[in-house]
């Protein structure tokens, strides 16, 4: 190999290797509101990964269920914040709020939401972590509340805000889907704070940060509301 | 018995320039999704080790999934062309066949002695049992990928992977083993240099006549 090509060789090797390590460690999402221009491509691909998903979503494929026993118990905990640190929310005093494209905004007692007909299931939470646990939640299957408080149900997201202010989005195929439920029961017991007491929404067709807890609000509407993830630059859609 | 005269050799590049884009596009994806799958281990090792964060891709979970999710679209875009490419050009069947398993024995023997030349343009059985391997690998990679990302959407593949728990297993050891590979591609270019430029610029090889 004559010196010349060589000298090439190192220098294309460099160069790439330099293009490489100044292109790669930059999307940090360190800075959500000023993105640089790694952050822009990623945000550019999850938005396309969110039509991807939403194409591939099967509104009448059903999540595995499982036997009682293989339920994952004690559940694992798992929040932005320590177990301590749960909201407690009086169960007397509370009301689920409703608002945005819907015709009945009037509140829910959870004496109310309990009246509804109730669905058991046991399921697999996956979190975006990787690990996954199996539990039996029961509730009121969400598509039979959004019919009940005359929800548009054309619109394109259903938010929920939380006791801990928490929020997080879901598009409405997905709330619509059958095993879709606000949870008020684990094994059979009212929901404990840590685990979303007094409701929580319990959606199998998507991870596990997509399953806000202890609810205290409800809009649907067509404006991206986001997430507190979601904001931080986890996909949105983040489908199972 | 007499030849008749074959005229000049032709000469082709020993790479051609599909495959050459289709290499640099892998290094850039493989690269990626490794660097960024090591740092989404990291929020829930399978072992009790962890991946230093100094050789990840993304410094948190977030921005890693974001870097493997983007990357997996180049990866598996320009591993179908490699295999529609591999398929209907002949490269595959003019490259890796025949595979004979005891001759793969004998020159992998051969080789461990040093005693396995290399020739340009022509994979020894070693190198064609790496490259079909490699290649195994890369579908079980996206295999298990897509089971760990859609356990419900593609739950038929999450099962053929032996459910989520064991996909993610699965999906790690295949990484492991191409990791292996990456390592032992690198160690023989660094032995045998004048490999490397031909991936980059082609190269010349005398074509048989």
């Amino acid at each position: 190999m004559s010196p010349l090509m060589l000298d090439r060789r190192r220098l294309l090797l460099r160069a790439t290797s330099l293009a490489a390590v100044g292109l790669l460690p930059g999307c940090d999402y360190n800075d959500p509101k000023h993105p640089d221009i790694s952050d822009r491509i990623l945000q550019f691909m999850s938005r396309f990964n969110d039509r991807v998903q939403a194409a591939l979503f099967d509104p009448h494929k059903l999540a595995p269920t499982f036997s009682e026993n293989l339920i994952t118990n004690p559940p694992r905990f798992n929040a932005f914040y320590d177990i301590a640190q749960a909201p407690e929310v009086d169960p007397l005093t509370f009301r689920l709020k409703v608002s945005g494209l819907v015709t009945d905004q009037s509140a829910w007692s959870l004496d109310r939401l309990r009246s509804m007909t109730q669905e058991s299931q046991i399921t697999r939470m996956t979190c975006v972590e990787g690990w996954r646990v199996i539990g039996q939640w029961s509730g009121v299957p969400l598509r039979q509340f959004l019919a009940k408080i005359g929800a548009d149900l054309t619109a394109r997201y259903v938010t929920f805000r939380c006791a801990d202010g928490y929020y997080s989005s879901i598009d409405m195929p997905s709330a619509l889907q059958a095993q879709t439920i606000l949870a008020l029961d684990f094994l059979g017991k009212p929901l404990t704070a840590p685990f979303g007491a007094p409701v929580r929404l319990r959606i199998p067709v998507k991870l596990g940060f997509k399953n806000p807890k202890s609810v205290t609000a409800i809009e649907v509407g067509n404006t991206y509301t986001g997430g507190y993830w979601e904001d931080q630059g986890y996909n949105w859609f983040s489908g199972s | 018995m007499p030849m008749t005269n074959p005229g000049p050799a032709k000469i082709r590049a020993i790479h051609p320039l599909p495959l050459r884009i289709m290499h640099g596009v892998n290094a850039l994806a493989i690269v990626t999704m490794i660097g960024s799958g090591w740092q989404i281990y990291d929020a829930s090792p399978l072992f009790d080790f962890n991946f230093p964060s100094s050789i990840t891709i993304g410094q948190w979970l977030g921005a890693a999934i974001a870097w493997h999710l983007a990357a997996m679209w180049l990866l598996m875009l320009n591993g179908l062309a490699y295999l529609i490419w591999g398929i209907s050009s002949g490269h595959f069947r003019r490259k890796f066949l025949p595979l004979a398993p005891r001759k793969i024995i004998t020159e992998f023997a051969a080789a461990l002695r040093f005693q396995l030349p290399h020739q340009s343009g022509v994979y020894n059985q070693v190198q064609r049992a790496m490259y079909v391997g490699i290649i195994a690998l890369g579908i079980i990679m996206v295999i298990s990928g897509l089971a760990i990302w859609k356990p419900v959407q593609f739950s038929w593949l999450t099962d053929l992977c032996g459910g989520y728990f064991i996909a993610r297993y699965v999906h790690f050891f295949a990484m492991s083993l191409i990791v292996a590979f990456i390592i032992i591609h690198l160690l023989l270019v660094a032995l045998i240099p004048k490999v490397l430029w031909p991936m980059i610029a082609g190269g010349q090889v005398k074509e048989a006549p």
